[in-house]
């Protein structure tokens, strides 16, 4: 098979439903008048930069997917169907309508699983499609005019640890960019994950209420600075190999292994990333950031 | 029997038992177990089925299942291949919101839900289909907090209890949780299923030998043992025996029954049932603070704080220290009132004011409590009188009134506990009246949640005294 495919841009685009909340799109019931704009601005930003280039299917690893066996696949080429959040029901309650590139989803599963990974497709079209892969996939692309992929986040981390989760995560990501060359797709990676991870445990009335919203303590805001820091200088390997520390000490949902997989897929960049901004949600420090292969290329 | 939990059971939530149970003889076993778990439910007529998943995680406070009828076709995220569970569940809408009350009472931050495809967890979906698959029974579903440990778990079980005894509901309390909870990282064949090690089996069998003995206070205080032994490390601990203690009444004093005990993809799953009895091991090693109300995540003990809101009284039950004197420090002990239940004198002379400790209506001579009291030990509310009580206390606050030197006509201030501000007013304030009338004392009612003693009502006095 010709090797035509490639990867246009990785997004560490993390997954608060507050900003699909937000921004007051038709399909989500909830309304709200404002709220987490530099977080929302900076994915306003990043959509300016893929609109200059051409791709046909983002593939999104997210949290809240949760496998416990292995990576899965979404196997069933469309979803239609109602998301509600279930830690933020009041915020987030969303009709979804998406294409699936199953045949690309089926190419990174026999990848993956020539390398040894556990994989599963998903078949059953009753199956509803979380919350993380829909959030990341609307404020990247709000008119859901492409198809995805989306990959479950093997609890690895959970079971044994870092290190071993970010071993299958890479080879995981190393698999995704030889199915996605020998596809001919030009595709957008999606890492669907915040920083820094620990949240309020109570919210203001007004979810919306601004006044409220700061990180959960300054190491964790310390931590996502060196960690974002990093990425805005193409030290990539050097965040993969503090990624053990970081999880353990920000409760970083990187856990999921979205980034590590994004970063395998795209050969570790030792390029900058375009950071797009970064914000707190009910506490959790989020960045936007994209890497582009072109702008190396070019 | 009166109004609370009449049974507690702890039940798997992974969905192999109500989907796959021919597959595999111990899915099998399970699912037979779930089945004579729900004739032992049936039988004892419920009120409600309130379901602790821990599958329902929650990160903002609890939350609490408020939809009338929620419908859905639900897929497990991870077994999918399964096949789909197409639900219609009857819930609790009133019980949801008492409870959502009566947690935020306790300084819980709760909310319920009541939206139109809110997703509800597999566990809860297996239990409900397998305990209840008629709907004969209304349920309601309580999340599990992923941040919460000890003191917010026993407090929001604690809050269920409030429930269950303000809306007079005999309730069933079910836990969805398996024992250990390490699945395989692989696919297996449904033959090749076992407990994922044997640390795990054993440490599942101990577990399972104390609730088979009804020792349910024994095993919530191993909880973050069972964490460190058979638990993957998802959620901060191990918590569901935590809540259903609370909410039952955090003793041994049950017969326990241990439908069924067999592996799930690893995981160590079993059904059993709990049943408040007499009979039943009895004592404890109490070696925690029993939790009454939630102080934050950063200052978790009752008495850390400014925000301490002890009830009166809420001191260890003790001797009461030596009485039949009004010492040089103006301390009024007071024979002919019933013994304080603390390191307490009856009285307290200041000046020109006395100070009087809450009183309540028990009877000086043997501690009965006119009127009846308002529970047994941990058991449920049962009926009270409460002019009998308030009758009871006027009489002993005069006792220490008249030890004191001041009498009834003399008191200047008194504030009210009542443990039921909706049932009691009325009835408290008939007899106050017939004694206070012509005193003219200011006053303060106020409604709390329980004391010390099995006592409805108690008064907190100050009077003027000597010349």
């Amino acid at each position: 098979m010709s090797k035509d495919g490639s990867i246009v841009a990785g997004i560490l685009a993390p997954h608060p439903p507050h900003l699909v909340y937000a921004e007051n799109p038709a399909q989500n019931e909830p309304r709200s008048e404002c709220g987490w704009e530099t977080l929302r601005w900076a994915y306003q930003r990043m959509r300016s930069d893929l609109e200059q280039r051409d791709f046909d299917v983002l593939v999104v690893l997210s949290p809240h997917w949760q496998t416990y066996i292995g990576n899965h696949f979404l196997g069933v080429p469309h979803f239609k169907s109602l998301s509600v959040d279930p830690v933020f029901p009041n915020l987030f309650r969303f009709h979804y309508d998406m294409k699936v590139d199953v045949e690309l989803a089926e190419g990174i599963r026999d990848e993956a699983q020539a390398a040894g990974l556990v994989t599963r497709m998903m078949r059953n079209p009753d199956f509803r499609v979380d919350y993380g892969t829909i959030v990341s996939c609307h404020m990247t692309r709000p008119d859901w005019d492409l198809p995805i992929v989306s990959i479950s986040s093997c609890r690895s981390n959970a079971y044994y640890s870092v290190e071993v989760m970010q071993e299958q995560a890479l080879e995981l990501g190393r698999a995704t960019r030889v199915a996605i060359e020998k596809s001919g797709r030009r595709a957008v990676l999606l890492a669907s994950n915040s920083l820094s991870h620990r949240h309020f445990t109570d919210e203001p009335e007004l979810p919306e209420d601004m006044a409220h919203e700061h990180i959960y303590h300054h190491g964790q805001y310390l931590w996502d600075m060196r960690m974002i820091e990093m990425m805005r200088t193409g030290r990539t390997r050097e965040m993969i190999d503090l990624m053990p520390e970081f999880i353990n000490q920000s409760v970083s949902e990187a856990d999921s292994g979205a980034l590590t997989w994004m970063m395998g897929a795209m050969d570790l960049p030792a390029y900058p990333g375009e950071v797009y901004g970064y914000g707190t949600v009910i506490g959790t420090g989020n960045a936007v950031v994209g890497w582009y292969p072109d702008r190396v290329t070019s | 029997m009166s109004a609370g939990a009449i049974k507690g059971l702890i039940v798997p939530g992974l969905p192999h038992p109500l989907l796959a149970a021919d597959k595999n003889e111990g899915w099998m076993r399970i699912r037979k177990a779930f089945e004579a778990a729900r004739e032992e439910v049936l039988a004892c007529d419920p009120d409600l089925l309130l379901i602790y998943s821990t599958l329902w995680p929650s990160v903002v406070g609890h939350q609490i299942q408020a939809h009338p009828e929620p419908e859905w076709t639900h897929v497990d995220e991870l077994f999918h291949d399964l096949g789909s569970i197409p639900y219609k569940f009857r819930m609790d809408p009133e019980f949801a919101e008492g409870y959502c009350q009566a947690a935020r009472k306790r300084r819980l931050h709760a909310r319920t839900v009541a939206y139109h495809g809110f997703p509800i967890d597999t566990g809860s979906v297996v239990a409900l289909k397998l305990l209840n698959p008629d709907n004969a029974v209304p349920a309601c579903i309580v999340s599990s907090n992923v941040y919460s440990d000890r003191a917010e778990t026993v407090v929001l079980g604690k809050a269920a209890a409030d429930t269950m005894r303000r809306q007079n509901k005999r309730v069933v309390a079910i836990v969805v949780t398996s024992l250990s909870n390490r699945l395989f990282t692989e696919f297996i064949e449904p033959s090749e299923d076992r407990i994922h090690s044997l640390k795990d089996d054993e440490w599942n069998r101990k577990v399972l030998e104390f609730l088979g003995d009804g020792r349910l206070e024994d095993a919530a205080q191993l909880s973050r043992e069972i964490h460190k032994q058979v638990r993957v490390k998802k959620v901060v601990n191990f918590k569901p025996f935590w809540w259903l203690a609370a909410v039952m009444g955090q003793h041994n004093d049950y017969q326990g029954k241990v439908y069924d005990y067999a592996p799930i993809y690893g995981a160590g799953a079993a059904v059993v049932s709990l049943t408040p009895s007499p009979g039943g091991v009895g004592d404890k090693e109490f070696d925690e603070e029993n939790v009454e109300v939630y102080g934050g995540e950063r200052n978790v003990l009752d008495h850390a704080g400014p925000q301490d809101a002890s009830p009166p009284e809420a001191a260890l039950v003790q001797e009461a220290p030596a009485t039949d004197s009004t010492d040089p420090a103006g301390v009024v002990h007071a024979p002919a009132a019933p013994k304080p239940v603390g390191a307490y004198p009856h009285a307290r002379k200041v000046g020109e004011l006395l100070f009087v400790s809450g009183v309540g209506p028990r009877n000086p001579a043997d501690d009965s409590i006119p009127g009846g009291p308002v529970r047994k030990g941990d058991k449920a509310l049962q009926d009270y009188d409460i002019e009998a009580q308030t009758r009871a206390v006027i009489d002993n606050l005069k006792a220490v009134l008249k030890a004191a030197g001041s009498s009834l006509d003399r008191v200047v201030d008194v504030t009210v506990f009542l443990i039921d501000m909706d049932r009691d007013f009325h009835g408290f304030n008939r007899v106050y009246g017939e004694h206070f009338k012509d005193v003219g004392a200011t006053r303060t009612t106020l409604a709390i949640r329980a004391l010390p003693t099995p006592i409805a009502v108690e008064f907190k006095v100050i009077a003027a005294v000597g010349d």
